[in-house]
């Protein structure tokens, strides 16, 4: 074809042309620029692909020394020691970030979905522009510095001086409340956002129909929202989960597979901090733990990150 | 005026690059009233190990830092066991341990990696067995420290030990696996190394244990007596009964003399042969044996008596000189 | 007058008002409302309250300017902490910002959306914004400290870990900015000629540099903060020196005032407040900075 075509214009100017485009030093510029930035792009897909590979070949190595159903069904992980008294079992771990959570999820779901109504549906503009730089600045605050909080003042001076309550100095009561307090901005924000996006005409509806603003918000918008409103509890448990700091400094190193609060737990992050410190040797067994319990606790967060997205994208679909 | 953005934000990431970059050059060190002497000496010296010497080892570094601003030093914890590991795999110079060098597993490892070493004794401690305030216990043998701590212990309270001690549940700290501490503590108590009951509140860092015993009512745990120093007025420092009827609490003295038994211990700082060929190493370590019993006071150790600071001297010397 | 408002004085005179009972459970309602929103400002107060308490008899020209100290703990300070911190940004920042603005163009401007390695890289983005800070730094650990890279336990491996765990948030904000650059102008420069390259270069990164901006101080004030990643790769506790280049061991504040907060030493657990407010500062100023740059040079179309 490109012969056809030269001979053609050959015969017409006399001069050798072609009628088919070259690629010109401009489009090849703009060739390399996308070829440029997809190679971006793919950092973000090669992030992923080092991170489970780093986590899976280490996994793999550390079931070549312990068998699968000690690790995820045994009740006891004192890896530390030696001998027979070292036991792989994961569900204390498991338990203690599951628990913790818990505790922090019954203080911020409540809070947080209660602040976000508020936010979407009844807060005068004045106290809004108080409030939500407010709750910026709580999601602004680094979780070190809650850590600091739940160990100094809330263990003293709340649990055990105010409420007299006799907690352990590290205790899942502390780390776990504090740890709510933490996500509640994620969830009111979140809440905010998916209770805003309900279309007015449901609002307006419900008004005509004799409703107070409680009940339209509590009995139409609120139950419109809720895809939003769950996926916020979701992320915020998600969040809640990965959180290491403040249960590494608040809520102790032992793991704990009782339901006492006033106990100190571990959680599977807060592990892997403690444990890990940069100074591990490679390839002991020690070092494996790490990326073990890692493996778990990435599994964990991926499902709930996915679960989230897909009620995202059902509850945007039922508006648009 | 996208024009004057883009400027401000280029002069601003300027300005974090400058300070950044130029920073360094100002030492604004503690007190240093830099003298000229070893002032050239320049380089890294990586310590880690036992979280008992840390505060030795850091001490002695600010101390060092003194005379010598461009050395520098980082100081790790990750026990003595740990530092050992990292140590004869050639990733640390100086090796910080609350007991000697184990024989049959730790010094194969360095001898089959070509690490050489010289065992220098810098100071010395004892571990103090120490209860809540509100737990008042004055003296316990150690039989009963046994009771309480050996493998498969179910002991709940002192008083499932003997009768007309308290019987507050008791919360128990002790140092991890990894620490000297443990391995010292377990071997003088229980009779072997290693073992122990499970059910304690683990840490690597001694300050955690402090918290913890200070901070619940029935909070009992061991740890490095230099730690307890720093907040006795937190703690019920308990005697200890060897078996022959004296109940001794520790002290400068009485760990210095050697009568709070079984657990008084040296501790120890092993620089490698390789890093002691390199000037400020070398100096850093002259610096320690030397200045030993200062270091120990700053630190708020033990202090080597004046026969243990002499032999401390000899072993350097010998290594300096190569044998 | 709201559209609500309207229907709710139409409906009024039509259909008899609310109960009683419904009227004490929307009072009941409301208070429990502004009782949450209490116990968030409350919690924020007391943190700060008792933070400063703690920390503002500590705060000095020296304590800024000092190393830590074990032998005389009042004469600590968080300069090595300081400059730790400030050289993991600068790094940080010089990774995520050309990345970061890269993806977000690529996937808001060259990216076919039917085509499924688009789409990959679009959930993976989300489901890497949503991964555990100290799996950074396992990943760090095992790729960037050792393994691959092997680049030790320096301020490099420090500053690549915190950039790749920003680098989603970077990506989703430059996306959001970029997308809020109307089509028009896109269809506008294209129709006169330029290239899609030249609309971006010209048009379409210029208008969105304010959103972009924004977006990269706050995912850096994130950085900031974060501990568990630098735990994890091995930052230095309490070194007397300040990192001199890429290869040197660090710190970094969130690291100091772990280690000081843990300390046996009441004095260093004071000093921990003391850093703390010197962190807060630090972001307070950064989140100043993003939210004057975005209200000043917002683009509205």
């Amino acid at each position: 074809m490109a012969d056809y075509a030269t001979a053609v214009s050959a015969g017409a100017t006399g001069r050798r042309t072609s009628l088919v485009r070259r690629p010109s030093g401009r489009s090849r510029f703009e060739g390399a620029i996308k070829a440029l930035l997809f190679a971006a792009a793919a950092v973000s897909i090669l992030t992923t692909i080092a991170i489970v590979i780093s986590l899976l070949s280490e996994t793999i190595a550390f079931f070549g020394d312990v068998p699968i159903g000690d690790y995820l069904f045994g009740t006891k992980w004192t890896p530390q020691f030696a001998g027979d008294q070292q036991s792989f079992g994961v569900l204390p771990l498991i338990w203690g970030t599951l628990y913790l959570t818990g505790i922090g999820l019954l203080v911020a779901i409540p809070v947080g979905i209660l602040s976000g109504i508020y936010l979407a549906e009844f807060a005068p503009r004045r106290v809004r522009k108080v409030v939500k730089p407010l709750l910026e600045l709580l999601a602004g605050v680094p979780t070190i510095v809650f850590g600091y909080f739940a160990l100094t003042f809330f263990t003293p001076e709340v649990l055990r001086g105010a409420l007299g309550l006799g907690v352990n100095q590290f205790n899942a009561l502390s780390a776990g409340i504090i740890l709510g307090v933490l996500v509640v901005p994620t969830i009111a924000t979140l809440v905010e956002d998916a209770m805003a996006a309900v279309p007015q005409s449901l609002r307006e509806g419900s008004a005509g129909l004799g409703a107070n603003r409680v009940q339209t918000a509590v009995r139409v918008v609120f139950p419109a929202a809720l895809s939003g409103i769950v996926a916020a509890l979701v992320l915020g448990a998600s969040r809640a989960i990965g959180e290491t700091v403040i249960i590494l400094i608040a809520g102790g190193q032992t793991a704990n597979l009782s339901l006492n609060p006033t106990e100190s737990y571990q959680s599977m992050a807060a592990f892997i901090a403690a444990t890990a410190r940069g100074d591990i040797p490679t390839g002991s067994i020690e070092y494996e733990t790490i990326f073990v319990v890692g493996m778990t606790l990435f599994v964990f967060t991926l499902v709930l990150n996915m679960i989230s997205i897909r009620l995202v994208r059902r509850y945007r679909q039922v508006y648009e | 005026m996208r024009k004057k953005l883009l400027m401000t934000l280029a002069v601003s990431g300027a300005l974090a690059f400058g300070v950044v970059a130029c920073g360094n050059d100002d030492e604004s060190g503690n007190g240093a009233a830099a003298s000229d002497g070893g002032g050239e000496l320049r380089g890294t010296i990586a310590i880690d190990g036992s979280s008992t010497v840390a505060p030795f080892a850091e001490a002695a570094a600010e101390l060092f830092n003194e005379e010598n601003p461009g050395v520098k030093v980082t100081v790790g914890t990750s026990g003595t066991g740990g530092g050992f590991e990292k140590f004869c795999a050639a990733e640390t110079d100086i090796s910080d341990a609350s007991r000697p060098i184990k024989d049959d597993e730790e010094a194969p490892l360095c001898k089959k990696a070509g690490v050489s070493y010289t065992e220098v004794q810098v100071a010395n401690d004892g571990i103090a067995i120490a209860t809540n305030k509100e737990l008042a216990v004055d003296c316990l043998t150690t039989d009963q420290l046994k009771q309480v701590w050996n493998k498969g212990s179910k002991v709940g309270s002192l008083a499932d030990v003997k009768g007309d001690l308290p019987d507050t549940e008791l919360s128990l700290y002790g140092p991890g696996t990894d620490s000297g501490t443990f391995d010292f503590f377990t071997d003088e108590i229980n009779g072997e190394e290693g073992v122990s009951r499970e059910d304690y509140e683990a840490s690597e860092d001694d300050n955690q244990l402090v918290t913890g015993v200070s901070g619940d009512e029935g909070g009992f745990g061991y740890f490095g007596f230099s730690y307890y120093e720093a907040a006795a007025d937190k703690l019920n420092l308990v005697g200890v009964d060897s078996g022959d009827g004296n109940c001794v609490k520790p002290s400068v003295e009485t760990i210095q003399g050697g009568s709070y038994k079984p657990l008084s211990r040296p501790l120890f700082m092993y620089p490698s042969a390789k890093a002691m060929q390199r000037p400020e190493v070398k100096a850093f370590m002259a610096f320690v044996v030397g200045q030993a019993p200062q270091i120990a006071e700053a630190a708020k150790i033990v202090p080597l008596t004046g026969e243990q600071t002499s032999l401390a001297k000899d072993e350097l010397a010998k290594a300096e000189s190569g044998t | 007058m709201t559209g609500a408002q309207i229907a709710a004085r139409a409906s009024r005179s039509v259909i008899p008002r609310a109960a009683g009972r419904d009227r004490a459970f929307a009072g009941f309602f409301r208070a429990l409302m502004l009782g949450a929103v209490g116990i968030s400002i409350l919690a924020l107060g007391t943190l700060l309250f008792d933070v400063a308490r703690d920390g503002v008899p500590k705060l000095s020209v020296d304590f800024v300017g000092s190393f830590p100290s074990r032998i005389i703990p009042s004469n600590s300070g968080i300069e090595s902490a300081i400059y730790g911190t400030l050289w993991l940004m600068v790094v940080c920042a010089v990774i995520v910002v050309p990345l970061g603005i890269a993806t977000a163009v690529y996937l808001e401007e060259y990216a076919d959306r039917t085509k499924w390695w688009n789409r990959m890289v679009e959930v993976n983005i989300q489901n890497l914004a949503a991964v555990p800070s100290v799996v950074y730094g396992i990943l760090g650990l095992a790729f960037i400290v050792r393994g691959p890279l092997s680049l030790g336990r320096t301020v490099l491996a420090g500053g690549i870990t915190l950039a790749l765990l920003v680098l989603p948030v970077v990506i989703i904000v430059a996306r959001e900015a970029i997308r809020s650059v109307p089509s028009s102008i896109r269809e506008a420069a294209l129709a006169l000629g330029a290239t899609q390259w030249q609309t971006i270069w010209k048009q379409v990164l210029p208008g969105s540099i304010a959103g972009i901006a924004t977006g990269v101080i706050l995912a850096l004030s994130r950085a900031i903060g974060e501990t568990a990643p630098l735990l994890v790769i091995g930052a230095a506790v309490s070194p007397r020196f300040n990192p001199d280049g890429l290869g040197s061991a660090f710190t970094a504040l969130p690291i100091q005032i772990f280690a000081w907060t843990q300390d046996k030493d009441r004095e260093f657990v004071d000093l921990a407040a003391a850093a703390i407010l010197v962190m807060m500062l630090a972001l307070l100023l950064m989140n100043s900075v993003a939210i004057f740059l975005r209200n000043r040079y917002e683009q509205k179309w």
